[in-house]
């Protein structure tokens, strides 16, 4: 029983080396055989490459819209229009909560001497938000908890703010007139700082004042638009329960009021959609490798009419069926496999280049991959099959015949 | 050189089972449309071990067909054949093929080497299918190679030797599984005179050894040169008498 296992070992190894020489012996026949492989499979690793590294861009660009965080919107009541700031401290007591972070954001004529620029984005934030965005800030101070006290004139402005106003001169410690109000600009924003969600229409505000200092420009006094920081570690989906039980209490359960975003969730069915996107590409791409299949059995059925005397002598040298179908199916293995290989280079390739140029992530996946080497290792098992099967019923006397 | 009659039949003492090389009323029909062509008839063959035989016979008088039955190619429609004590018969294509391994050694007209190959590699292919370790093969086919003076011609590919030489390879190739027999169709169809020659000297020298020839030829010069000459017209087999070595 070894000695057999040891023999057929043996005789396989000697196929694998005679089926090497007999495809590196017509290259330009074996290349184009498995071209229709190799397109497959660069098409199907290309695919799902792409659509992974797209669907990493997402992640990663939803979580800096906040993963971990629940952006909620209030509509209100006929009783109560919005949250106070004491709402928010209640909901920043919250064991869940690290901490909230208002949004008030209002559009402004913003001045400076004789320069002016009407529907600037003016957002109103707290001290708290840039605990959480701690890269918002060039230059300067933040906006702190006495600001938000006392409702104090003080703003951070954009890089286009400065280019616009204050052209050769350093901003801070000048003042700004907001809706004709002056403001001493205390700080200097990063460009893009506020990548929450409420902006992602709207793009970054150019000015952000205090919160309070905001709703007072507004004439309100109620905040509606809000994003909750979660303690690390909180599963969003429980959190959104507990914040709605305590919102619930705010309105009197009323219904309607409000509604909370909340990232994960939408980051999971956007994943959810981009893998099936992802795998209907793939089933597309894959009828390349059937058609590339076809192309291999179809050669390899002209290689066995072609080598019908070599198959007759090795027959009559002692080649019993099994052993001349094993062979012709390594070739056809290997064909395959060769092709795939090539493929998953080329499609890696290709991948790199789509990522360098949609500007997503290039990650190689180890499952498509996997996919394609052993789709391409299958489609030469299924399809070489037959020829080799074909070539293992010839008659040896009929293949000698020929010669 | 001794003289070498010998009659057709030799009564031997062991039971037919037991007999090196037995044929008793072979029988073969091809189908041929609608009738069956009667391809061979009713062949008688015995030979012993060690003897040199050679079967004349024109083409188209079975002599391929009588080859492919001897060589386990093929079976017969009716009769019995016993080979090194083994009866032909009823085997599946598996089976014929492992006795042709181990017991028929082909040497083909046109010697019949796998271009991409070298001679050593040809050699080396009935020891593949027979499952010999790479490095017993090897030692093997050296072995057969330098017993027919190509020690110095073992890496050439095919196209790279003279017709004789080729023939010569293919040869080595028979002889490197230690086949009861060599089964020989036109060995010297290919080649010229001088080296048709020199093959022959080849087969006498390793029918001296002790090896048993069965040498397939239309050509009477050529058969001429076994111990024994059997003919076949028509599928019929009639024994020719024995030859003198030439």
């Amino acid at each position: 029983m070894l000695r057999s296992i040891k023999a057929t070992l043996i005789m396989i190894g000697e196929c694998v080396k005679m089926s090497l020489s007999n495809i590196l012996g017509c290259r330009v026949r074996s290349f184009l055989t498995v071209l229709g492989i190799l397109i497959g499979v660069a098409a199907v690793i290309a695919l799902i490459t792409t659509v992974n590294g797209f669907s990493g861009s997402l992640t990663n660009s939803f979580s800096e819209l906040g993963a971990g965080t629940l952006t909620v919107t209030v509509t209100g009541s006929d009783l109560k229009s919005g949250l106070s700031p004491e709402d928010l401290n209640t909901l920043s007591a919250m064991d869940i909560v690290e901490g909230v972070t208002p949004s008030v954001s209002l559009t402004a004529r913003v001045s400076r001497g004789g320069s002016y620029e009407d529907s600037v984005n003016v957002s109103g934030k707290n001290a708290y938000y840039f605990r959480q965005n701690d890269d918002a800030l060039t230059r300067g101070r933040a906006i702190n908890f006495t600001d938000e006290d006392n409702k104090t004139h003080v703003c951070l402005i954009s890089p286009d703010m400065v280019e616009e106003f204050f052209y050769g001169i350093d901003p801070i410690g000048e003042s700004l007139y907001v809706n004709g109000i002056p403001f001493l600009v205390v700080g200097l924003l990063d460009e893009d700082s506020d990548t929450s969600i409420a902006t992602l229409f709207t793009g970054s505000p150019d000015i952000l004042v205090p919160y309070t200092t905001a709703l007072k420009l507004n004439n309100a006094n109620v905040i509606t638009s809000f994003t909750v920081y979660l303690e690390d570690g909180v599963d969003s989906e429980d959190a959104t329960d507990a914040l709605e039980a305590e919102l619930d209490a705010m309105f009197s359960f009323e219904e309607d009021c409000y509604s909370i975003l909340n990232m994960s969730s939408i980051e999971e069915t956007m994943k959810t959609m981009l893998g099936m996107v992802s795998s209907l590409l793939a089933g597309i791409a894959s009828i390349a490798l059937v058609v590339g299949g076809i192309g291999i059995m179809n050669m390899m059925l002209t290689t066995v009419t072609e080598r019908t005397t070599e198959i007759g002598l090795k027959k009559a040298l002692g080649a019993i069926p099994w052993q001349i179908q094993i062979q012709f199916l390594i070739e056809s293995f290997l064909l395959s496999v060769i092709g795939g290989a090539l493929g998953i280079l080329l499609g890696l390739l290709l991948s790199l280049i789509l990522s360098k140029v949609l500007g997503t992530t290039f990650v190689v996946s180890p499952g498509a991959i996997a996919l394609g080497a052993g789709f391409s290792a299958a489609v030469g098992i299924i399809f070489g099959w037959a020829p080799a099967r074909k070539a293992s019923k010839l008659n040896p006397i009929d293949a000698l015949r020929s010669m | 050189m001794g003289l070498f009659h010998r009659k057709a039949f030799v009564e031997e003492p062991a039971a037919v089972e037991n007999r090196f090389f037995h044929m008793e009323n072979i029988n073969k029909f091809y189908p041929m449309g609608e009738e069956q062509a009667h391809i061979l008839k009713d062949i008688n063959l015995d030979i012993r071990e060690g003897e040199y035989l050679s079967v004349l016979g024109p083409s188209g008088s079975g002599k391929s067909t009588l080859m492919n039955i001897i060589g386990c190619l093929d079976v017969a429609t009716s009769g019995r054949y016993v080979l090194h004590g083994r009866e032909i018969e009823d085997l599946t294509e598996t089976e014929l093929a492992r006795i042709r391994s181990r017991e028929v050694g082909f040497i083909f007209q046109n010697s019949q080497l796998l271009a991409r190959l070298t001679a050593r590699k040809n050699v080396e292919l009935p020891l593949i299918y027979a499952g010999v370790s790479p490095r017993e093969r090897s030692r093997r086919a050296e072995e057969m190679l330098v017993r027919v003076g190509l020690s110095d011609r073992m890496d050439h590919h095919p196209n790279q030797l003279s017709g004789g030489q080729q023939q010569r390879v293919a040869i080595a190739r028979a002889l490197v599984g230690n086949p009861t027999l060599l089964l020989a169709d036109e060995p010297t169809g290919a080649l010229d005179q001088k080296t048709g020659r020199q093959v022959m000297a080849l087969f006498q020298e390793l029918n001296a050894e002790g090896h048993t020839i069965i040498m397939i030829t239309h050509d009477m010069n050529i058969a001429a040169f076994a111990h024994r000459v059997v003919h076949i017209i028509d599928g019929e087999l009639t024994e020719g008498g024995g030859t003198n070595d030439a």
